[in-house]
């Protein structure tokens, strides 16, 4: 293959964890998550796919659902466009023990290597009319998307209603390779030689 | 208030047993009072404390006297009315039983005894209901036990003693009432009262809402009352020890008058007095504007007004009626009658991020964050950078004084003095620029070097360039003669008006006797040398004399020229005319006419000659000239001197009025304020103001700054006396440069005046008023305050010497001064705003905001103007910031092959649609990748012949992909609309019906004997990948497969074609059974097994034995979309076919000798082909499924094998076989998943169709669909120019070819067959795979002969169309068959029969065949109505189809909307043009060449012989197969195959096919698999036969057949 000094591919890859999520209202969430790109990324390893185990609230802590459920994967890719985006989708019994969607969220990938935090708020799209929306209630077959992938693109959103419903929590560990030797500079040049801590605190206080 | 309550149930508990009609009573009154304080605890809301009634009576009646006194203190406020109630309820119920058990333990043991347990348990219960009211359980507690103590010991007696007393007493009348009397008089009489007011106040409800806010406080004042009532009573009662009054009733107090009370209406009238109650109704705008005014709408004039902030109509009414009351109300209110408000500043969108916390148990909003303290800068865009400087930088200001050149308090003579002054000042300034001399000089220079070079006195300068100068020169002396002359009458004038202002100046001070001014004008005469100055003089004349001679001369000359050529055009013209007038005159006598319009010609006037000027008059001119502007020779030069030497007059010697002015000047006083940014930082010392009107400050401030300053600013303030200060003016100062430094400033004088208007009642002209210095009043002049402050700004020096200036990269900024960012047009003037360069440069410069949306206009300029400096393009661009973000410029990027390919990828060029991944450096990327595209794009025009065998089909194909392209660019568009089915799965909303079944479910077997395929979940397309998707083929079973001959055997008698007639017979058997007998015997079995090949992939089944096997199995094919794309759009465009094919297995038996066969078995498989179905891919797509029997595509010869129906005839139900006529198979085919089928493109067509009929339609259509949601109603299609059509204009009677009508004149029945098989034969090409997702496009016939391509639509109509032409009674069927899913057919009446014809493969059945593909019949059309099938079934078999019967099928057409005769948009006739037989000879020799080395191609490893008396003799039956279209001929083949070959075991078999392109013909063939037989002497024959009918309708005949030699 290519000589080390021009590679043909960079790579990124992205360890981290779905850490937690507040769901007021809500217990007994597990959650799904998968990975969205574009037409010139290949997942090289890792799993581009899971689904969590069910966890509950806890006494202690209040309102927030530990997952800790991790994520590992690396990605080649010839171009930027279509940076991998994650899309995490939570599912828990409603009242009457029916598996409903509690959220969909996605957030892309952070560009810049080193750890992030990032809080995906989370929604659930609505039912038409409040006749459906009763009879899905008492059905337990609420709207869901057709794919969750749909939270990823941008296109035809326009034609679905959603509720904000709660946020899901999710560390970042992104570590790229031979990106600045292909022209893609993603930290700033005075950034480089500094902590990160800075930035992700500032992500945090967001 | 529960503590009382209680109290009150033990009491009342107590006395059921005493007495019960004491207890009775006792009850009466306890609802009395319960009652009245019910009242009060419905609106305890509003009332925290309760009154301290509250708890009193009902203790008071409770407890004995003795512990009434304490327990109304110590009482709980009032809990909510709710609680109360339940408490009541349920305490009562616990109370009740407890103490009867506590009843009963108190009778048995001691009454001494303590009786703990009670209060215990109470207070548990107590405890378990109001856990609130913790805080108050000691209070009751206290209460409770002393209430317990003393009732439960001698609560019996008391109580009893107590209730006895004042029974007594009542009975006894007493004269004068009692205090209890009294008491109970107050409480009664108060208790109605409230009963009234509540009345009243249900009564007023209805009323409006002011009044209702009014009688609110009027209850509260009666509460109030109320209150004091009670406490009154409560003095009462703490002294009485007679509570117990439980007799006392209403009549009791019959006589007693009632308390006073005035009436509600009376109180109204009285506050009316004294408030004032806004009325709701709106104002209207008459009286919100002043004096008749119209109010105008901003809006409508164009300006902008915002938004106002929301205020319901009826606040804002009450508001404007509030304001009108006062004085000046109107003041409030805008030019447009509404009330003045600032726009909305509520922004419509939330800005504040959501914030949540990630620590726990703390708000997020209260969350605390530690933020290391840091400098706050201010507005950063003027900060200066970190690293410099930082330091306070210092502006000094010095303010040395103020002068007014115009003051209220000036008089006359002020004013002339300061217009003496002014004046003065400019004659100075004008001497120092003494521009007249430098003129006059500069004149004289100019004649000398006119006359040096006239003279020709220098030599140095050539001649020629000498002699270009001169009039150079000479226009120069000119201009400057022009501009002295001007000069000097400037001068002249100022001093004239000089002269003249101190000269009423002097008179002013003559007729008012008094002197105001110190100022005093001389003149100052110079004499001058009368001589030399006369000399001087004329000679200037002289010159200037000369000069305008010049001048005038010159100005002749060229004036005579003009006058020449004139002339000569005039002469020419006249000339002209002569010669005409002659040639008129001899033609006078035939055209008298033409003498008049002659005349009417226009005549040039001649030309005057310019004349010369006098020298005289210039002369004169420049005389007079000189008189008026120039010092007479000899008069003395006049130069005034200004002074202030003059006295002024005391102020004891004025007049009263000149008094009171100059005491008023004293009084008045100014200051200066500085302002730096808008913001005030420093003010001068109050100065007053000098009788001179001067006011000297003297005052420097130093202005330490960070910044570069917005603006400096100083506010000029007047006090008069002590009170009132008034701003004067504001003027700007000029922020210095950076090299005005401190000490080097010179003091500037900055004008400013102010449009004040001050009138005086003293000698004070005023301000803004007339006043006039003549005495009748005339000459009025205004006068403005105004005056000059003397300041200088400059920036101050530090201690080394540094200047203390914030740093040259903020001067940029400074530039753009503070007056430039307020307002562009005070910068750069009104015309700089047309002018673009001058308006980008300011935007540039004053750094707006671009946030704000003031600017909003101006900001597109401002980045078309910070790309360049102030560089206005001329052009004008759409996306203004596209070039900002071109990286590279376009050709660039039109070179990289990387770009190019993700922009064409982008755009979902076919080729590149899921090209990934795009490599990442440019040399990766072949040219290769592109030739493809780039051919495709440069053919797109050329039509290629070669590829496609025929130029008709190539010209066909080329248009068709056109045609697809453009759809396919539409559907691309539309795909990209979502509906919210798309994207979000939801539940419908079950009906009842659903329900219903649902429930009806519930009672059916769990496991049914005959089972049903259950509907599976669709899958969208989206998230699947190759290997997701597979093809599930179920084969169940086949009929009729045709038997292996034995070599000799029997003739069969060749059967002819059925009539109609016979098909429709009962039983139309035309075979013996007795001449099959010997013959089933000797019958050879076959063993057929299928073969699905679909992608390539190839399953097959288990062999079966005989001709109906039973196979019952379920293949598993993978599916791979094109691509690995799975959306719903590509898979609607595979193309691929599922072909299922139907072979016999032969064993041969290979022994070589009987040697071998004795020891084993050697054989050899063989299979032959029997026939195929061809399904493609996207029905089964659409459909979902495919379930059903299906006829086995059969070739009509199949040499060594017969179709004979022999079993049949054995067994006894040959009439059932009998109806078949091939064979058939039962298939079912699904895919696994399901898929959903893309949806049709949601677009509206145009169309050309009336409106109305397009309404009826729709109405037409929704009827149908409402009644019958399965079946499809069509009204309207879409042509191929995208155009919506209502269906029946395509039916019309057509022409078929006159060759096919010729063919046999005697038989319509055949003729009609031959009709079919000519349409059948034009190609299939389904809409679905060219116009993928797209709805049907219908072609006309005309257009689908052109095209020679179409799906069944087409070929439907056409078939319709021809059978219509023919005569017959013929509809198109809309419907549903298998396996093409909705489709159309043709139904004809053939001898009161109906006939059901497949135009696609031209059979016909009858409606009663069983095995007629048409399932579902769903509506008729005709050419001129459309017939909807609302019978209860559809199945053909099933149904009337009578259309005259109004109860079976709907008409669209009907007397209420009779049919308005529609034009069809079918041609008038079809012309066919003769096939070319030349190229359908070669085609057919092309044909035959490519399938030979096809075949030799699939048989890499083996030698292919082919068997040239075979060929031909297979060449030979081709033209027959073609006659009696593949019917009825085999017999005969193979006995003459017999007989020309020999010896050979042949198999083979004619295929027949329309023509439309080489691969289908090629795939065809391979599918036979003829090619596989693999014994080594084998040989191959193939003959192709091409016949061309009308039209280039081509049918193809391929016979292939494998010969091996018999040994």
């Amino acid at each position: 293959m290519a000589a080390a000094g021009s590679p043909d591919v960079f790579l990124v890859a992205v360890s981290g964890q779905i850490e937690s999520g507040q769901f007021p209202g809500f217990d007994d969430l597990y959650c799904k998550f998968c990975f969205v790109y574009g037409q010139d990324w290949v997942p090289t390893a890792g799993l581009e796919e899971g689904i969590s185990q069910i966890t509950s609230k806890s006494d202690a802590a209040n309102s927030t659902l530990v997952w800790n459920f991790p994520i590992d994967i690396t990605f080649k890719s010839t171009n930027p466009s279509g940076w991998p985006q994650i899309v995490v989708s939570v599912y828990g019994p409603d009242f009457f023990g029916n598996d409903v969607v509690r959220g969909y969220g996605a957030v892309h990938v952070p560009i810049m290597p080193g750890r992030h935090m990032r809080t995906i708020p989370m929604f659930v799209p609505e039912s038409t009319s409040r006749l459906q929306k009763f009879t899905s209630w008492f059905t337990g077959r609420r709207p869901e998307f057709t794919d969750p992938r749909v939270v990823a693109q941008g296109e035809g959103r326009e034609v679905t209603r959603v509720r904000s419903q709660g946020f899901v929590t999710i560390s970042f560990n992104v570590v790229t390779k031979d990106m600045k030797k292909l022209g893609y500079e993603v930290t700033p040049s005075d950034m480089q030689n500094h902590s990160l801590v800075s930035v992700t605190e500032g992500i945090h206080n967001y | 208030m529960d503590c009382s309550e209680e109290s009150r149930m033990i009491i009342m508990e107590d006395s059921l047993d005493e007495d019960p009609a004491q207890a009775e009573k006792l009850k009466r009154t306890l609802t009395a009072h319960r009652h009245r304080r019910k009242k009060p605890l419905r609106e305890a809301a509003g009332a925290p404390e309760p009154p301290p009634e509250e708890g009193s009576p009902a203790s008071m009646a409770a407890a004995p006297p003795g512990a009434a006194h304490q327990a109304p203190r110590g009482l709980p406020p009032v809990p909510s009315a709710s609680r109360t109630g339940f408490a009541e309820f349920s305490v009562r119920e616990r109370m009740r039983e407890k103490l009867k058990a506590a009843r009963s333990k108190a009778e048995s043991t001691l009454l001494q005894e303590d009786p703990s347990p009670r209060p215990r348990r109470l207070k548990s219960i107590r405890e378990k209901k109001t856990e609130v009211r913790l805080d108050k359980e000691s209070d009751k507690d206290e209460f409770r036990e002393m209430q317990e103590d003393e009732s439960h010991i001698s609560s019996k007696v008391k109580f009893h003693d107590s209730a006895k007393k004042p029974k007594q007493k009542t009975s006894v009348q007493n004269d004068f009432p009692s205090a209890e009397e009294t008491y109970k008089f107050f409480t009664f009489d108060f208790d109605s009262e409230a009963e009234r007011v509540k009345a009243g106040i249900r009564k007023k409800n209805e009323l409006n809402h002011e009044e209702e806010a009014e009688e609110e406080e009027d209850v509260e004042t009666h509460e109030e009352g109320q209150e004091e009532d009670e406490t009154d009573e409560d003095a009462h009662l703490v002294k009485d020890d007679d509570l117990f009054d439980l007799g006392q009733t209403a009549q009791d107090f019959l006589v007693v008058k009632p308390a006073e009370c005035e009436s509600y209406s009376e109180q109204l009238q009285r506050e009316k007095e004294f408030l004032f109650i806004p009325s709701m109704q709106a104002v209207p705008a008459s009286q919100k504007m002043p004096g008749n005014m119209q109010p105008r709408f901003l809006e409508d004039e164009g300006l902008y007004t915002g938004e106002r902030p929301f205020v319901p109509p009826s606040n804002l009414n009450i508001l404007e009626n509030r304001i009108l009351r006062q004085e000046q109300g109107k003041e409030w209110f805008g030019d447009d009658g509404k009330i003045l408000a600032l726009p909305n500043p509520i922004k419509q969108s939330l800005t504040r991020p959501p914030i949540f916390s990630l620590e726990e148990g703390i708000e997020p909003e209260l969350e605390t964050l530690y933020r290391k303290a840091i400098k706050v800068t201010a507005a950063s865009q003027y900060l200066v950078g970190p690293g410099d400087f930082q330091g306070p930088f210092q502006l000094d200001i010095d303010i040395s004084g103020l002068i007014f050149t115009h003051h209220p308090c000036f008089s006359r003579e002020h004013v002339l003095a300061a217009k003496l002054a002014q004046l003065y000042d400019q004659y100075l300034a004008r001497k120092q620029k003494n521009l007249t001399t430098l003129l006059t000089d500069k004149l004289h220079a100019l004649r000398n070097a006119v006359q040096c070079s006239i003279d020709g006195g220098d030599a140095a300068v050539p001649k020629p360039v000498a002699q270009q100068s001169i009039p150079e020169y000479k226009i120069e002396i000119r201009q400057t003669r022009r501009l002295r002359d001007a000069e000097q009458e400037k001068d002249r004038t100022l001093l004239k008006t000089i002269i003249k202002v101190w000269k009423e100046m002097k008179s002013l001070r003559d007729f008012q006797k008094f002197t105001n001014t110190p100022m005093k004008l001389y003149l100052r005469k110079e004499e001058v040398d009368q001589r030399l100055d006369e000399k001087a003089y004329e000679a200037e004349i002289q010159d200037e004399i000369n000069e305008l001679l010049e001048e005038c001369r010159e100005e002749y000359e060229k004036k005579m020229e003009e006058y020449e050529t004139e002339l000569q055009e005039w002469k020419s013209w006249k000339k002209a005319q002569k010669s005409k007038k002659k040639k008129k005159k001899k033609d006078l006598r035939e055209e008298e006419e033409s003498v008049d319009d002659c005349d009417f010609g226009e005549e040039p006037v001649k030309p005057i000659p310019p004349k010369m000027v006098n020298s005289l008059e210039i002369e004169q001119q420049a005389r007079e000239k000189a008189d008026n502007l120039r010092r007479k020779p000899g008069e003395p030069v006049l130069i005034p001197e200004l002074v202030l030497s003059g006295s002024i007059t005391p102020s004891e010697l004025c007049p009263r009025a000149e008094v009171l002015r100059r005491e008023d000047v004293k009084k008045r006083s100014s200051f200066i304020k500085v302002l730096f940014n808008s913001k005030e930082v420093s003010r001068t010392v109050t100065r007053p103001i000098s009788s001179d009107f001067r006011v000297h400050f003297g005052q420097i401030f130093n202005l330490q700054i960070f910044n570069w300053p917005e603006s400096v600013k100083l506010q000029i303030y007047e006090t008069v006396g002590i009170s009132s200060t008034t701003l004067l003016a504001e003027v700007f100062i000029p922020i210095p440069e950076t090299t005005v430094l401190t000490g080097s400033t010179p003091i500037e004088e900055i004008e400013f005046s102010s449009n004040q208007r001050v009138m005086l009642d003293h000698e004070g002209v005023g301000s803004g008023v007339s006043f006039s210095f003549e005495a009748d009043g005339s000459n009025k002049m205004t006068l403005m305050t105004s005056g000059k402050v003397s300041n200088s700004v400059s920036w101050a020096v530090g201690e080394k010497g540094v200047p203390l200036i914030p740093p040259v990269s903020q001067q940029n900024t400074g530039i753009a001064s503070a007056l430039k960012n307020i307002d562009a047009i005070a910068s750069i003037g009104t015309s700089g705003l047309t002018d673009m360069k001058k308006l980008a440069k300011w935007a540039a410069e004053a750094k707006l905001d671009p946030n704000d949306p003031n600017n909003a206009a101006l900001m597109q300029l401002i980045t078309v103007a910070t790309s360049g400096e102030a560089r206005v393009p001329d052009f004008f661009r759409l996306e203004q910031l596209q070039q900002e973000f071109n990286f590279v410029s376009d050709e660039e990027l039109n070179r990289s092959k990387r770009f190019r390919l993700l922009q064409l990828r982008n755009a979902e060029v076919a080729e590149f649609r899921n090209y990934k991944p795009v490599p990442l450096h440019e040399r990766e990327i072949s040219e290769k990748l592109f030739q493809d595209y780039e051919k495709r794009l440069r053919e797109r025009d050329v039509t290629d012949s070669k590829h496609y065998l025929d130029a008709h089909r190539a010209i066909v194909a080329n248009y068709l992909q056109k045609v697809q392209e453009s759809v396919i660019n539409r559907f691309l568009v539309a795909k990209h609309h979502f509906l919210l089915s798309d994207l979000v799965n939801e539940e419908e909303i079950p009906s009842l019906g659903i329900l219903g079944l649902s429930i009806f479910k519930l009672a059916e077997p769990k496991r049914p004997l005959k089972p049903r395929r259950k509907e599976r979940k669709k899958v969208t397309a989206q998230n699947l990948s190759d290997g997701d998707i597979k093809l599930l083929v179920n084969i169940i079973r086949a009929y009729d497969i045709p038997v292996r001959k034995t070599v000799s055997k029997l003739q069969q008698p060749s059967r002819h074609s059925r009539p109609f007639n016979e098909m429709f017979a009962a039983s139309p058997s035309a075979q013996s059974p007795g001449e099959n007998i010997d013959w089933v015997f000797n019958q050879v079995l076959v063993r057929p097994f299928v073969e699905v090949s679909f992608q390539r992939t190839v399953c097959r089944t288990t062999t079966a034995e005989g001709p109906n096997p039973n196979w019952n199995e379920e293949l598993e094919l993978p599916f791979r979309a094109p691509n690995g794309d799975y959306s719903s759009h590509s898979l609607q465009s595979v193309k691929d076919e599922v072909f299922i094919n139907l072979f016999d297995e032969v064993l041969y038996d290979i022994g070589e000798d009987d040697h071998e066969r004795g020891s084993g078995i050697h054989t050899r498989v063989e299979r032959h082909w029997l026939g195929c179905v061809k399904i493609p891919f996207t029905t089964i797509y659409f459909q979902a499924r495919i379930d059903g029997t299906f006829k086995v595509d059969i070739p009509p010869v199949l040499l060594g094998y017969s179709k004979e129906k022999n079993l049949g005839n054995d067994r006894g139900y040959d009439s059932v076989r009998n109806l078949s006529e091939g064979s058939y198979i039962t298939l079912f085919i699904t895919i696994e998943p399901q898929l959903i089928p893309g949806e049709s493109v949601r677009e509206k067509f145009d169309t050309q169709e009336d409106e109305k009929l397009l309404q009826a339609a729709a109405k037409y259509e929704a009827e149908c669909t409402s009644k019958f949601p399965s079946r499809q109603c069509l009204t309207t299609v879409v042509d191929l120019s995208g155009k919506s059509v209502f269906i029946t204009r395509y039916i019309k009677p057509l022409n078929p070819p006159q060759e096919l009508l010729d063919a046999h004149p005697n038989s319509s029945q055949t003729t009609a067959e031959l009709v079919a098989r000519y349409v059948a034969l034009i190609p299939f090409l389904p809409d679905s795979v060219s116009f993928a997702g797209i709805c049907d496009l219908w072609s006309t016939s005309d257009q689908f002969l052109d095209l020679l391509a179409g799906d069944e639509e087409e070929h439907a109509v056409l078939l319709c169309n021809y059978f219509l032409g023919m005569g017959k009674k013929a509809w198109l069927i809309i419907g549903n068959a298998i396996p093409e899913g909705a489709t159309a057919y043709v139904l004809t009446l053939e001898q009161n029969q109906y006939a059901i014809w497949n135009p696609s493969t031209g059979c016909f059945y009858g409606q009663f065949d069983t095995f007629c593909p048409l399932q579902n019949v769903y509506c008729l059309i005709s050419c001129d109505n459309i017939w909807f099938n609302i019978q209860e079934y559809d199945s053909p078999v099933r149904i009337n189809f009578d259309i005259s019967k109004p109860k079976l099928w709907k008409s669209f057409f009907s007397r209420s909307l009779p049919y308005p005769g529609f034009c069809s948009v079918q041609p008038e006739e079809l012309i066919y043009q003769d096939s070319d037989k030349a190229a359908v000879a070669e085609l057919q020799g092309r044909i035959e060449k490519i399938l030979k080395e096809k075949i030799m191609d699939w048989r890499p490893r083996h030698l292919t012989r082919w068997n040239r008396y075979c060929t031909s003799t297979l060449r030979h039956f081709l033209p027959l197969l073609e006659q009696n279209q593949g019917k009825d001929v085999e017999d005969d083949h193979q006995a003459e195959l017999q007989k020309q070959l020999g010896d050979y075991r042949v198999s083979g078999f004619p295929i027949h096919m329309p023509f439309s392109e080489v691969g289908p013909l090629v795939e065809a063939v391979r599918s036979t698999g003829v090619h596989t037989i693999d014994v080594s002497n084998v040989e191959f024959a193939l003959a192709v036969y091409v016949h061309a009918y009308p039209q280039n309708v081509l049918s193809v005949w391929i016979y292939v057949a494998s010969l091996v030699r018999n040994q």
